[in-house]
């Protein structure tokens, strides 16, 4: 039994309509006891108060904002190489849900921003890379709205996601060279020293998975209700034939 | 040098229009395709130019012989006639156009910008081009649109000396070229079924049902 | 390939080519800033690389939809795909051609614009050199964009939306060169790097281009 099994749109109906039940609740839990905890239940920190809290909105948010993207790159390889239609249906249904956690993070950054250093908005380099990949969310969805022809559609954005790809980290690197910034290095590293007390630790976590099962349970829902268009296409399409 | 198409499939839009389409051309043959609008003649000449892939089926031409020639002209419109045609012949590594602008009628309206040509005249220099191309497969798409019956012979004997040559061609028309020896494919009852009812599956959008 | 650069050259100068288009828009957006911005000599020669930089790259894209969009609508571009020449090729000296058309006089005509913003004289031969570096970038990077949007109706606001944050890095390391060079910091650092994308862009874009392209042709 190889993975590319569930690469038949019936099979991942099947398998992912049973999956979702599933899903829903322990997503739902896993949100609500992190946020919940993070907002009501943990201290407020010493110098920043409890304007710090936004932290398990905005930390979360931004994660799913940069790996949505990833998870476009890797469905766009597979669609290129393995033609696979629900590989490009999910990377399609993925790109507004980045789009929208990048721009959350966007919002709560600023709303972080204001109290920490200010200013709601400024152009260190963490921040401009967001706007960045947020206009590269926009250019990709635009383009999957104007083709008709949904395998030209595929076709075209996945080349357009690789090249992105590249171009969204050149851009990283540009903008760091260009102004040294503001913003604070990441809180989460997988290899040194945790920055984060535990207080805050354990409920980040929480929310943190609790937002990566929201993006996998919403890419499943919306790839489903892409593969049903393109199942009703087919059947007019039939229909005209006939 | 045959071109042999062997139970092709052709689709557009997503949807198959052709299906089961098999013939072979030989070197100085023609091969001319009938059948009523939208059943599919340009989709099939698109295909075997190699400019979309088939839906099914096989095609084999020797690498770099056919000749397309579609509805549009690829004209610059700024550009002088004699100007048009070389750069074809360039873009071929082909020789003089001296002696496809004589096959065409052209001769005299060699420094006239193509946008001041008839609908005509276009139509030839466009015919022009094949001759310049030197490749031995042409696949014309109606070749006889806006000729008027002096130019449909011109153009019918040209077809004849390149099939006299060695080449072939492959001819989606509903006119009479004046060539009693090409063969003639009905494309009518290769007419795409759905595919509940025997028509070709798997390729298309079956995944989703 | 030479045939088909010449060809488009020709097209270019030719009536209703669209030459020298580009350069009267880099020249009106630089007549446009400081009417905006005020007369200020020290602001202007402040602003002025980033300014002149932006405009250049404006400039590009305006003509960027052409690249394709008339070899399409003529039929010229599948009768291209057709011809002996590899796709990549052909989507390489149409490149070439847009930079020779729109890049080129930009950078000519880019040290009397930069006259009019005030730039410091030190910054002349930076921006001059910064611009003949880059904007070859952008012409790749743009018909990468061109390509990816050929078949469609209204594909030029959509190709801006697509072609402009790939324009990022290039304006960045582009207009750092420009800054430092006329404030008289070291420049090697940004120059290599904008070097650097030109020469990748113009490597391997071409090969996506001509996969958007053969996609668009289906």
């Amino acid at each position: 039994m190889s993975i590319w099994k569930y690469a038949n749109p019936v099979l991942f109906m099947r398998t992912s309509g049973r999956l979702l039940p599933l899903l829903v609740p322990v997503t739902a839990a896993l949100m609500l006891v992190g946020l919940v905890w993070g907002f009501f239940f943990t201290p407020d920190e010493m110098r920043q108060g409890s304007t710090v809290k936004i932290i398990f909105l905005h930390v979360p948010s931004a994660m799913i904002g940069i790996n949505a993207w990833l998870m476009m790159l890797v469905a766009s390889l597979i669609w290129l190489i393995r033609r696979h239609h629900v590989s490009a249906l999910a990377a399609k249904a993925a790109a507004p849900i980045g789009a929208t956690m990048t721009l959350i993070a966007l919002i709560t950054g600023a709303i972080w921003g204001e109290p920490m250093w200010g200013t709601w908005w400024a152009w260190d380099p963490r921040l401009t890379s967001f706007l960045i990949l947020f206009l590269f969310y926009l250019g990709y969805m635009a383009l999957w709205e104007a083709i008709d022809d949904p395998d030209t559609a595929a076709d075209l954005t996945s080349v357009l996601c690789l090249v992105g790809s590249v171009f969204a980290i050149l851009s990283r690197y540009a903008v760091n060279f260009w102004n040294q910034g503001l913003h604070q290095g990441p809180s989460l590293t997988i290899d040194q020293k945790q920055h984060v007390a535990d207080a805050y630790w354990y409920p980040l976590m929480i929310s943190i998975g609790g937002f990566i099962l929201f993006f996998v349970t919403m890419v499943l829902l919306r790839t489903r209700t892409e593969i049903r268009a393109r199942r009703l296409k087919a059947l007019l399409a039939r229909e005209r034939m006939a | 040098m045959n071109l042999s198409v062997t139970d092709l499939a052709v689709a557009r839009g997503g949807l198959p229009v052709l299906e089961g389409v098999s013939f072979t051309l030989a070197p100085g043959r023609a091969l001319i395709l009938r059948g009523p609008n939208g059943i599919g003649k340009t989709t099939l000449l698109r295909t075997l130019a190699g400019l979309q892939p088939p839906l099914a089926g096989e095609i084999s031409a020797p690498p770099e012989a056919i000749a397309y020639a579609s509805h549009a002209d690829g004209l610059k419109a700024t550009l002088t006639v004699a100007e048009n045609l070389t750069f074809w012949a360039r873009i071929f590594g082909t020789g003089a156009i001296a002696p496809a602008l004589a096959a065409m009628n052209l001769a005299g309206l060699a420094d006239r910008q193509a946008q001041n040509l008839s609908a005509g005249q276009k139509r030839r220099l466009g015919l022009a081009r094949l001759l310049v191309s030197g490749r031995p497969v042409w696949m014309l798409d109606e070749p006889t649109v806006s000729l008027d019956t002096a130019s449909v012979a011109l153009f019918g004997g040209v077809v004849r000396a390149h099939l006299a040559a060695g080449g072939s061609a492959l001819i989606a028309t509903h006119i009479d070229l004046g060539l009693p020896e090409a063969e003639l494919l009905d494309l009518t009852p290769l007419k795409a079924k759905p595919p509940g009812q025997g028509g070709i599956t798997g390729a298309f959008d079956e995944a989703f049902l | 390939m030479i045939a088909l650069l010449a060809r488009d050259l020709r097209l270019a100068i030719r009536a209703g080519g669209g030459f020298g288009l580009g350069l009267a828009f880099f020249l009106i957006v630089v007549v446009l800033v400081p009417l905006g911005v005020g007369p200020s000599g020290a602001t202007l020669a402040l602003i002025a690389p980033g300014i002149l930089w932006v405009a250049a790259l404006l400039a590009c894209l305006l003509s960027l939809d052409r690249i394709f969009a008339l070899d399409h609508e003529d039929g010229s571009l599948d009768l291209l795909a057709t011809a002996p020449i590899p796709l990549e090729g052909v989507v390489s000296v149409k490149a070439l051609a847009h930079w020779l058309t729109t890049g080129l006089p930009l950078v000519l005509a880019s040290p009397v614009l930069a006259l009019l913003l005030n730039l410091p004289a030190s910054g002349y031969g930076w921006l001059m050199l910064s611009l003949a570096l880059g904007t070859p970038a952008l012409s790749v990077i743009g018909t990468f964009g061109a390509a990816l949007t050929v078949g469609l109706k209204r594909g030029g606001l959509l190709m801006s939306l697509l072609v402009l944050p790939l324009y990022v890095p290039t304006l960045i390391f582009g207009a750092e060169v420009v800054k430092r060079g006329a404030t008289g910091q070291a420049v090697d650092s940004p120059l290599l790097l904008l070097a650097g994308i030109t020469a990748g862009a113009a490597a391997l874009l071409p090969f996506a281009s001509a996969a958007a392209l053969r996609v668009n042709l289906r």
